[in-house]
């Protein structure tokens, strides 16, 4: 594989630019792999990576029905974060953090990692005592926490409102200064290009039809393109979990929502860290090209359409206008939309099924970009070893049934209440 | 947007209605012994599968009654409505 370096790059300059390799190459599907990747997100194309790199199983193949990258990891707001307060979610995302951290390093590609920080608002006494509750969880998980107060705030987001007027006002909030966004496709695309050099297989618009179960063993996947003998197979389709779980004859603990983000025209830096409103569901950031990031709720039922509709939007941004007055002023440029698998008590699934071979990654609700180098890497491990590591044990599939739930918002089975 | 015939009240916006979940989903039945299975099918297991879809809605803002509503989940399109004791 070329090495992407200031050398080359000079080297390249010479023949303008026409002679570099393709990233990765356009797989056909081959009639057997070891292992079998669903889903080329950003998690299944991490999830190969750390296969070849961790555990050398590079005879692997990553299915994809639409393109590299195409669903969620092209339509999220980029925002990686580990203010979690429950043990599992926290050693989770921190360990997370630190693959963020190495991550252009690790996979020779610049994916703009920016620890910018991000700003939980709150807006009452009694949200500043729940935040400095999950501020000192934080801390005790050797997460960086801090709990700012109104004045303190208002030093780093002086355009948010801060008037006397207004119907939330703010109090203080929680910042974890290392948290912070990353160029989204560029994860993708790096994490491709490294896996293809590996060996590994990406095999674009290819759908799965079917799977071949014998004995409660995996034995193959039947796909739009051919059927393929595999017998073990990682399932990593966020959104489309529900559909793929009717064909396994399973039903799981998560459920298919919609959720839009939007951006306005690109303006000049105004807003150098991410922050959420405190008393709705509201976020923002601002993206390298100056294009304030924003999202929010679901469209609250259940929906594969990933388009969104007015209402919610509208509430959405009425939150955004009502903690940032000055974004009233700004133009939208686009709105899209996701389709999430939201699990039921808002924590994601790494584990085995009852389908010896099968592999389950899912219910990521909110959360999934962060989660892509953590995920990749538990799930590879989950898949090479047959054992589910300890970062990921707690997001058992069983834990529904033994009533361990990874609650971190405690909002009970309506996924769709945010 | 999407607009909702209320079976009581007639066709309004979405604005006015809140969402209730799968309506396909079944308590297990009292004084009847049920399996653990059975609860989490219940409480947590969900089919929510692309196309039709049976579903609560509640008319918050209007007659405030509970219906169930078939929907498609790809294309939003709405096709029936019912009383929540009325069966499909």
């Amino acid at each position: 594989m070329q090495k992407y370096s200031i050398f080359n790059l000079i080297k390249n300059a010479f023949s303008g630019h026409q002679k570099w390799d393709l990233a990765w190459k356009d797989a056909t599907p081959k009639k057997e792999y070891d292992v079998v990747i669903i889903g080329g997100g950003g998690h299944g194309l991490a999830t190969a990576y750390y296969l070849a790199k961790e555990h050398n199983i590079t005879n692997v193949a990553i299915i994809e029905k639409g393109w590299l990258g195409g669903g969620n990891m092209g339509r999220n707001t980029t925002i990686i974060r580990s203010n979690y307060m429950h043990d599992d979610n926290a050693l989770f995302s921190e360990f997370g953090m630190d693959l963020w951290r190495k991550m252009s390093q690790d996979l020779n590609y610049n994916v703009m990692f920016s620890p910018r920080g991000i700003i939980n608002l709150a807006h009452s006494d009694a949200q500043m005592n729940v935040f400095a509750r999950r501020g000192n969880s934080m801390r005790l998980n050797g997460i960086d926490a801090v709990l700012l107060n109104r004045e303190e705030v208002k030093e780093i987001i002086p355009m948010a409102d801060f008037s006397d007027n207004v119907r939330f006002p703010i109090f203080g909030g929680l910042m974890q200064p290392s948290a912070g966004t990353a160029r989204h496709d560029a994860v993708a695309w790096g994490y491709a290009r490294q896996a293809d050099s590996m060996g590994v297989d990406i095999i674009q618009n290819c759908e799965v039809t079917g799977f071949d179960v014998v004995g409660g063993k995996i034995q193959g996947v039947r796909t739009s393109r051919g059927d393929i003998k595999v017998k073990k197979i990682g399932l990593c389709v966020a959104g489309s979990t529900n559909i793929l779980a009717e064909k396994l004859n399973m039903t799981i603990p998560v459920e298919t929502h919609l959720l839009q983000a939007c951006v306005t025209e690109p303006v000049k830096p105004v807003l150098d860290s991410v922050v959420t409103f405190g008393a709705g569901h509201f976020y923002i950031s601002q993206s390298d090209k100056g294009e304030m990031v924003m999202g929010g709720d679901l469209d609250g039922y259940n929906s594969y359409a990933q388009r969104g509709n007015l209402p919610t939007l509208q509430h959405v941004l009425t939150e955004g206008i009502a903690m940032m007055p000055f974004l009233s002023k700004l133009k939208m440029l686009r709105t899209w939309g996701g389709i999430m698998d939201m699990s039921m008590d808002g924590s994601p699934i790494i584990d085995k099924t009852h389908i010896e071979g099968l592999y389950l990654n899912c219910g990521w609700c909110y959360g999934g970009f962060k989660a892509t180098p953590a995920s990749g890497w538990t799930f590879a491990h989950t898949i090479a070893q047959d054992r589910v590591h300890k970062l990921n044990a707690g997001y058992s599939l069983s834990r529904f049934n033994t009533g361990h739930l990874l609650d971190e918002k405690g909002l009970g089975t309506k996924t769709w209440i945010s | 947007m999407l607009h909702i015939k209320c079976p009581h009240c007639g066709m309004r916006s979405q604005n006015e209605f809140s969402y209730g979940g799968d309506a396909t989903v079944k308590r297990p039945e009292l004084n009847k012994e049920v399996s653990d299975q059975d609860w989490d099918n219940f409480v947590y297991n969900r089919k929510s599968l692309r196309g039709k879809h049976l579903e609560f809605w509640q008319h918050l803002s209007g007659c405030r009654q509970w219906i169930k509503v078939e929907r498609d989940t790809a294309t939003h399109e709405i096709f029936k409505t019912l009383k929540a004791n009325e069966d499909i």
